[in-house]
């Protein structure tokens, strides 16, 4: 994916992930280009050389599979958010 | 790359396993009172500048900023018009001319930290919310909804009357009693909801965090403060309204007021809070 349906899918992603609720990112996480960030979660920066996109991926679907004691919500395995939709976020996220 | 994964979730793993490992051996015995020490030493060694008594001002406790803010609301507290509701509520007689003091210990005056307790007939627990409501009851008078204002008014006036007397909670000599306890306790642990948070995830693992503008409260100390005036609300609540709305925010399906499960969980809750004031009614924002 290149081009115009990439810049799409990141600016449904950051939507997805400021809005309350679907994603909501924001609520736990400090994202640049968010008013009132949450502090639970690791400020999303740089994630482009910390992770791969099927890390991503893997840690938005469900990251109770990595960290059992993990805060965060399993987006994927309780359907808050679709395939389609993780992808988008991690688009999103690939861009900080 | 995958062996990079495996490896990190394998790691993952391991470290699950040990940090639960001790978790499930104390599920063997229950032990509340080790239980309650641990409990409280968590917090302690978690917020060392804050005194034991602090954390019944829940997020006001967590930092000076809030401090500030709770100080200046208590010139001119939000919960005043219901607390003077209660007093007024309670002092009324019902239409048999009985009180609700005639149905409590004391008259109910100053006996709010010996609430919920274990009633050994029944075997179960009994929360002050249940208590009120059953004194109508056998006064001929409709129960009041665990959720709304009259309930708040009255657990407010009972809980003002006895400000600063420390939680007690008692489990006696009972298994039922224990069962009940250690069923609370589980209810507290356990992830539920969409959102697949317990009780836990957010007052034990991360009290004095912000969730947007919102500071999570520390679990310890939670009910001495009720009922709360909630600025998020527009008004009073009750233990059963924190409970329901909890699972409600969770995206979880709540249960009903007063529920063995949230009789279990504040009989849980209340216990590992025995030694702290009670502070209700208090304000949230």
């Amino acid at each position: 994916m290149a081009g115009p349906a990439q810049a799409q899918s990141v600016a449904e992603g950051q939507k997805l992930a400021f809005e309350r609720s679907k994603g909501n990112c924001l609520t736990c996480h400090v994202i640049k280009g968010g008013d009132l960030p949450g502090t639970i979660g690791p400020e999303l920066s740089g994630l482009k050389a910390k992770y791969s996109r099927d890390e991503l991926i893997a840690i938005v679907s469900d990251e109770t599979k990595r960290n059992p004691q993990t805060v965060m919500p399993p987006f994927g395995r309780n359907r808050i958010l679709t395939e389609k939709e993780i992808s988008a976020v991690v688009d999103f996220l690939q861009t900080l | 790359m995958m062996l990079r994964l495996a490896i990190r979730t394998a790691v993952a793993l391991a470290l699950g396993v040990l940090a639960l490992a001790p978790a499930a051996r104390a599920a063997d015995t229950v032990d509340p009172a080790a239980d309650k020490a641990a409990f409280q030493k968590f917090f302690t060694d978690k917020f060392p500048k804050l005194k034991l008594e602090d954390f019944v001002n829940g997020p006001y406790s967590m930092n000076e900023d809030l401090h500030r803010q709770w100080e200046e609301k208590e010139q001119f507290p939000p919960y005043e018009f219901s607390l003077e509701a209660g007093k007024e509520m309670f002092s009324k007689p019902f239409k048999n001319g009985k009180t609700y003091a005639d149905c409590f210990p004391n008259q109910g005056i100053g006996i709010r930290q010996n609430y919920p307790y274990f009633d050994e007939t029944e075997g179960k627990v009994i929360t002050l919310e249940l208590a009120l409501n059953r004194c109508r009851e056998a006064n001929g008078e409709a129960p009041f909804s665990y959720v709304r204002d009259d309930m708040a008014a009255l657990t407010a006036y009972m809980a003002f009357t006895s400000r600063g007397k420390l939680m007690d909670i008692k489990i006696p000599n009972d298994p039922r009693a224990l069962e009940a306890y250690q069923k609370g306790k589980e209810y507290f642990y356990t992830r539920r909801g969409q959102l697949n948070f317990s009780c836990a995830t957010c007052h034990i693992q991360s009290p004095g965090e912000r969730i947007r503008a919102e500071v999570l409260a520390p679990a310890l100390g939670i009910l001495n403060a009720m009922p709360i005036y909630r600025s998020e609300w527009s008004g009073m609540g009750t233990t059963s309204r924190r409970f329901t709305t909890c699972n409600s925010q969770i995206r979880g399906v709540p249960l009903n007021p007063q529920d063995d499960e949230y009789r279990n969980l504040e009989y849980y809750l209340s216990y590992v809070s025995n030694g702290l004031p009670i502070s209700g009614p208090g304000a949230r924002p």
